[in-house]
């Protein structure tokens, strides 16, 4: 983990109530895809933990949903401004027992960090298939950029308006044979992909965090391994620990 | 140069600065961060006879000037703390620390304290009689003057450490609480533990978190904690540490005045993980700033 001033050099809408945030700082400390940040802003008491795009040496993307107070606060700060950022938190994916074909499968805001992870493991000479839920073609975001990586994209929406109509569990026929599964979104999503799926899996959790570090135990979850804090010992966690 | 010692029931600090109990952990974290040695000593994380899962989450909640949380005493039990935690902290911490003791019966206190009265690196017990997180223990034993006293004298019986018995601010009269420990032998008292308070969502019209009630911790609780501090003073000879809200050195002044001997920092370390090594390197520059040479010298100044 490293704390430090980070100078916003993007923050604008990118699709519904989704925004796009560029940090221009010391992007030293992330080390896998699936880690997150904790950005303090004003007159908040606790930060605001979102979890990271994409990085490289100069800067940090993140991509957030406008859910409260906080996040609405964020969508006001301009380019030019700086701000404290907790950099570098989670474990994040562990990539080296994916396989040739991995299945990438990202819900809502969700999706973002499975770019990175996406990133690297097409940069290994992996051929990821990507699944993307949505709710509605007008919520649809980033599957451009993960075919510009060259991923096989599949695209789920709920009310059927675009791709396959349903669940990102309707989309896993289509995708064939399958090595190792990745995936992030809500819990509900997770349990039900986690009923479907034949292979090892990673799964990274949500949960409303106090410090982002583990020192609060705000956000300790059970785990066939004891009890593990989602934000030190995760967010990642793999399928065998989990208990549902 | 200016004098930041002072001496804690007999047991001399460097500074007054402590991490106070559950914003710490067992010094882990921070220990990644920084030299934790640079701290006065730090309060664990509370510990119980056995290990305790904790709340449902979500255990935190935030309000204008701090956080609500109601973790629920999360801890590995005690027999954990002293196989695995204290022999990890002894490798990056070289001064005594001080063990945050909870439990739902005066035996269990006893028991827990006994077990931890025989670990060197243990030099202050803070019994914890004030959680507002669990049910049939913690807070129920703070808020009686009776109560408080048993406790106080059973874990008295057990130990030769000093005890400081950490005090709820969910009562009418702190002092009288405070008092009877002492009666009852208490070495210290410590305060404030959080002050109970609850949020709602909107959008579910539901309680946030998920045991419906939370201790208050953060700045918004600073001058709570700073008037229970100073009427304690005007009712004990023990020292106090004084807790609550604390995040800049000038805070930690303001509590030495109202009466503290030593000041612990909580809430701040979870928003900024640097904030305890931060009032420690701040100290002596705000010292000299209003004139305050030797710290010792201005305890419960104010009065």
């Amino acid at each position: 983990m490293k704390q430090g001033r980070y100078t916003i050099i993007e923050n604008s809408p990118l699709a519904q109530e989704l925004w796009r945030l560029r940090l221009a700082g010391d992007t030293g400390a992330f080390t896998a895809p699936g880690q997150f940040l904790d950005i303090r802003l004003d007159g908040f008491f606790l930060r605001r933990p979102i979890s990271v795009c994409d990085w490289d040496g100069e800067a940090v993307t993140v991509i957030y949903k406008v859910l409260g107070e906080g996040t609405r606060a964020l969508t006001a700060y301009e380019p030019g401004k700086w701000l404290d950022v907790l950099t570098g938190l989670g474990n994040g994916y562990d990539t080296a027992e994916s396989g040739n074909r991995p299945l990438v499968v990202g819900g809502g805001v969700g999706i973002p960090p499975l770019y990175r992870l996406t990133k690297q493991l097409i940069a290994k000479g992996k051929r990821p298939a990507v699944i993307l839920g949505f709710n509605r073609a007008e919520e649809m975001f980033m599957s451009d950029e993960f075919r510009a990586l060259g991923a096989d994209v599949i695209v789920t929406t709920a009310d059927g308006s675009c791709g396959i109509p349903g669940f990102v569990t309707d989309g896993v026929p289509a995708v064939g044979a399958y090595s190792y599964v990745f995936a992030c979104g809500p819990t509900a999503m997770l349990r039900a992909l986690d009923a479907v799926i034949e292979s090892p899996a990673q799964y990274s959790f949500e949960e409303r965090m106090g410090c982002g570090f583990g020192a609060c135990m705000g956000c300790t979850c059970q785990t066939k391994n004891g009890h593990k804090r989602v934000c030190k010992d995760g967010p990642v966690f793999r399928r065998e620990e989990i208990v549902w | 140069m200016v004098n930041t010692r002072v001496t804690l029931c007999g047991v001399e600090l460097e500074n007054p600065v402590i991490p106070a109990s559950g914003t710490f952990g067992y010094g882990r974290e921070f220990a990644e961060l920084y030299d934790i040695n640079c701290l006065g000593t730090f309060s664990f994380k509370g510990t119980t006879r056995q290990p305790r899962f904790g709340n449902p989450t979500p255990r935190v909640a935030e309000c204008p000037g701090g956080m609500l949380n109601a973790v629920g005493l999360q801890n590995p039990g005690v027999e954990a703390v002293i196989a695995e935690e204290l022999p990890a902290l002894a490798k990056v911490f070289h001064k005594p620390v001080m063990a945050n003791v909870s439990g739902f019966s005066v035996e269990e206190y006893a028991e827990t304290c006994a077990m931890l009265d025989a670990q060197p690196q243990v030099g202050w017990l803070e019994v914890n009689i004030s959680c507002p997180n669990v049910h049939g223990g913690g807070m129920s034993f703070g808020a009686e003057p009776k109560l408080a006293a048993e406790v106080t004298r059973a874990v008295k019986a057990v130990t030769a450490k000093p005890v400081i018995m950490k005090l709820s601010p969910n009562v009418t009269d702190i002092a009288a609480v405070a008092a009877a420990c002492e009666e009852a032998g208490a070495d210290g008292v410590s305060l404030i533990n959080t002050l109970l308070g609850m949020r709602i969502g909107l959008k579910t019209r539901k309680p946030i978190l998920a045991n419906t009630t939370g201790g208050l911790s953060g700045g918004a609780v600073f001058p709570v904690a700073l008037r229970m501090v100073y009427q304690v003073y005007e009712a004990v000879r023990i020292p106090i540490v004084g807790m609550g809200g604390v995040s800049r050195a000038e805070d930690v002044l303001e509590m030495i005045l109202a009466g503290a001997t030593a000041v612990g920092v909580g809430a701040a370390n979870l928003v900024e993980p640097y904030a305890s090594r931060d009032i420690v390197q701040n100290l002596p520059a705000v010292m000299e700033q209003y004139g305050i040479s030797n710290l010792a010298e201005i305890i419960g100044g104010a009065h």
